[in-house]
């Protein structure tokens, strides 16, 4: 009922949601932080804008990418023309995951810097720390909790990641061939006992990391 | 010595405030949306003013004549928050060491374990502000601004959150606190006895106009009048 032959796709999708969980913190985390307590003309159109791969059809953004980096891509061609090919590649699949994954990253954190009471950091300026240790010292940790939810948000969204990763990276066996995609394709060929483990592991997987983020975000207020 | 005289402007009004304070106790006293709060935010550089001056011993803090506006981090001036501001995820030694981390050029001779221990929390240095009591978080937060030796002192409704017995205590010890520092305190408060009791000298704010500066006879007789 229950076999795998082919352990890459685990492996596979792993690696995939790590770097898109990497990259969603390194971008979402500052840009949340600098749009949480700040308005200017044109911020709610950048909003929409970041958070609009949330609602679109996975299509839609697949479409997207391979404007961006197909051949005949905006990137695309400057990229070729270093002899650099990201479509059909690992890399492609890492920023199909990356893209999905980032608004609610961005969400989620700008929602936790802004549930920082500012009486905190107008504490910290008085004492002298500069914005940099105000940030790490304590924006960051008062909004950890949220930030952890993010981070697990946008891992879960990562590794689910089908649509898009289909359009621009394909089915490529070790290399682009993730567990949704394996799935898929396992099915369509009627490997059932395939399809069915694969399943069981992702919803074995994603439980458990939900399960415990909530259990620790529980003992982290203050 | 703090000298200021600035201009804030507000949704609906606009703030005025001149003063020239030696090291007295300063009461900013009216009703809430008066704009003291502003005031405080203002002399710290939490706030720019719309125009103005702020003067604290010779050095100019903000001067919109000469386009000077000091960070809050190089003022000098400690802040009480209304809610203290403890944060949370540090333990009290924690909160009074922050600001002496920040200072890397300031050798102090001021311990915060001492600081603590005269202001009668030193026992307490291991908790976390939410297991203080009211009266105790105002004590560590009182040592946290003052182990930085800021030149000037605001303190924003120091007392509201308080039960009378330890509001009382507390502004003995605010009062004993001002002739051991010698420097300039400005409190905020709507409480009368608070500035009766307290007060050097008395502005009382009316929609950002300070309707009046009087010693602390005239200013019970306007409180009286108020009442």
């Amino acid at each position: 009922m229950f076999s795998l032959t082919d352990w890459s796709p685990i492996f596979l999708s792993l690696r995939t949601a790590v770097f898109a969980v990497i990259a969603v913190i390194i971008l979402g985390l500052p840009l949340a932080r600098l749009l949480a307590r700040r308005e200017f003309p044109g911020k709610d159109f950048l909003e929409s804008a970041i958070t609009l791969p949330m609602v679109l059809p996975p299509s839609v953004i697949g479409y997207g990418l391979l404007m961006l980096i197909g051949k005949n891509g905006l990137l695309g061609q400057t990229l070729a023309g270093f002899g650099i090919t990201l479509v059909f590649t690992w890399w492609a699949a890492a920023l199909a995951s990356t893209v999905v994954a980032f608004p609610l990253m961005y969400q989620s954190a700008k929602a936790a810097f802004k549930s920082v009471d500012e009486n905190y950091e107008k504490a910290a300026r008085t004492l002298g720390a500069s914005e940099v240790r105000i940030f790490l010292t304590v924006t960051l940790p008062l909004a950890w909790p949220g930030i952890l939810a993010g981070v697990v948000l946008s891992f879960a969204r990562a590794l689910g990641e089908f649509g898009a990763t289909l359009m621009v990276a394909g089915n490529i066996p070790g290399q682009t061939s993730t567990i949704p995609v394996a799935i898929f394709f396992a099915v369509d060929a009627g490997d059932n006992a395939t399809a069915q483990t694969l399943v069981a592991i992702v919803t074995g997987f994603s439980f458990l990391v939900i399960f415990w983020v909530n259990r620790w975000a529980k003992r982290q207020n203050y | 010595m703090l000298e200021a005289s600035i201009q804030k402007k507000l949704w609906h009004f606009t703030l005025h405030l001149e003063l020239q304070l030696k090291n007295e106790i300063l009461v900013l006293w009216g009703h809430s949306g008066a704009g003291k709060t502003t005031i405080l935010h203002c002399l710290a550089g939490l706030v720019k003013p719309s125009s103005g001056f702020i003067k604290l011993d010779q050095q100019v803090l903000y001067s919109s004549a000469d386009k000077i506006h000091l960070s809050p981090q190089i003022r000098n001036v400690g802040y009480l928050f209304q809610d203290y501001a403890l944060f949370p995820h540090m333990t009290v030694r924690q909160n009074v060491m922050y600001g002496l981390k920040s200072k890397k050029h300031n050798k102090s001779s001021l311990d915060p374990v001492e600081l603590l221990n005269s202001f009668g929390v030193g026992h307490l240095i291991d908790r976390y502000p939410r297991q203080l009591s009211g009266g105790e978080k105002q004590r560590v937060a009182l040592a946290r601004a003052l182990a930085v030796q800021p030149k000037l002192l605001l303190l924003d409704e120091p007392f509201s959150a308080l039960d009378k017995n330890t509001r009382e205590s507390l502004r003995q010890e605010v009062k004993k606190l001002h002739r051991q520092w010698q420097i300039p305190f400005i409190l905020v408060t709507h409480d009368e006895e608070d500035a009766n009791f307290l007060g050097d000298r008395l502005i009382l704010l009316n929609k950002g106009q300070p309707s009046q500066e009087d010693d602390k006879i005239a200013s019970s007789q306007l409180v009286c009048r108020e009442g």
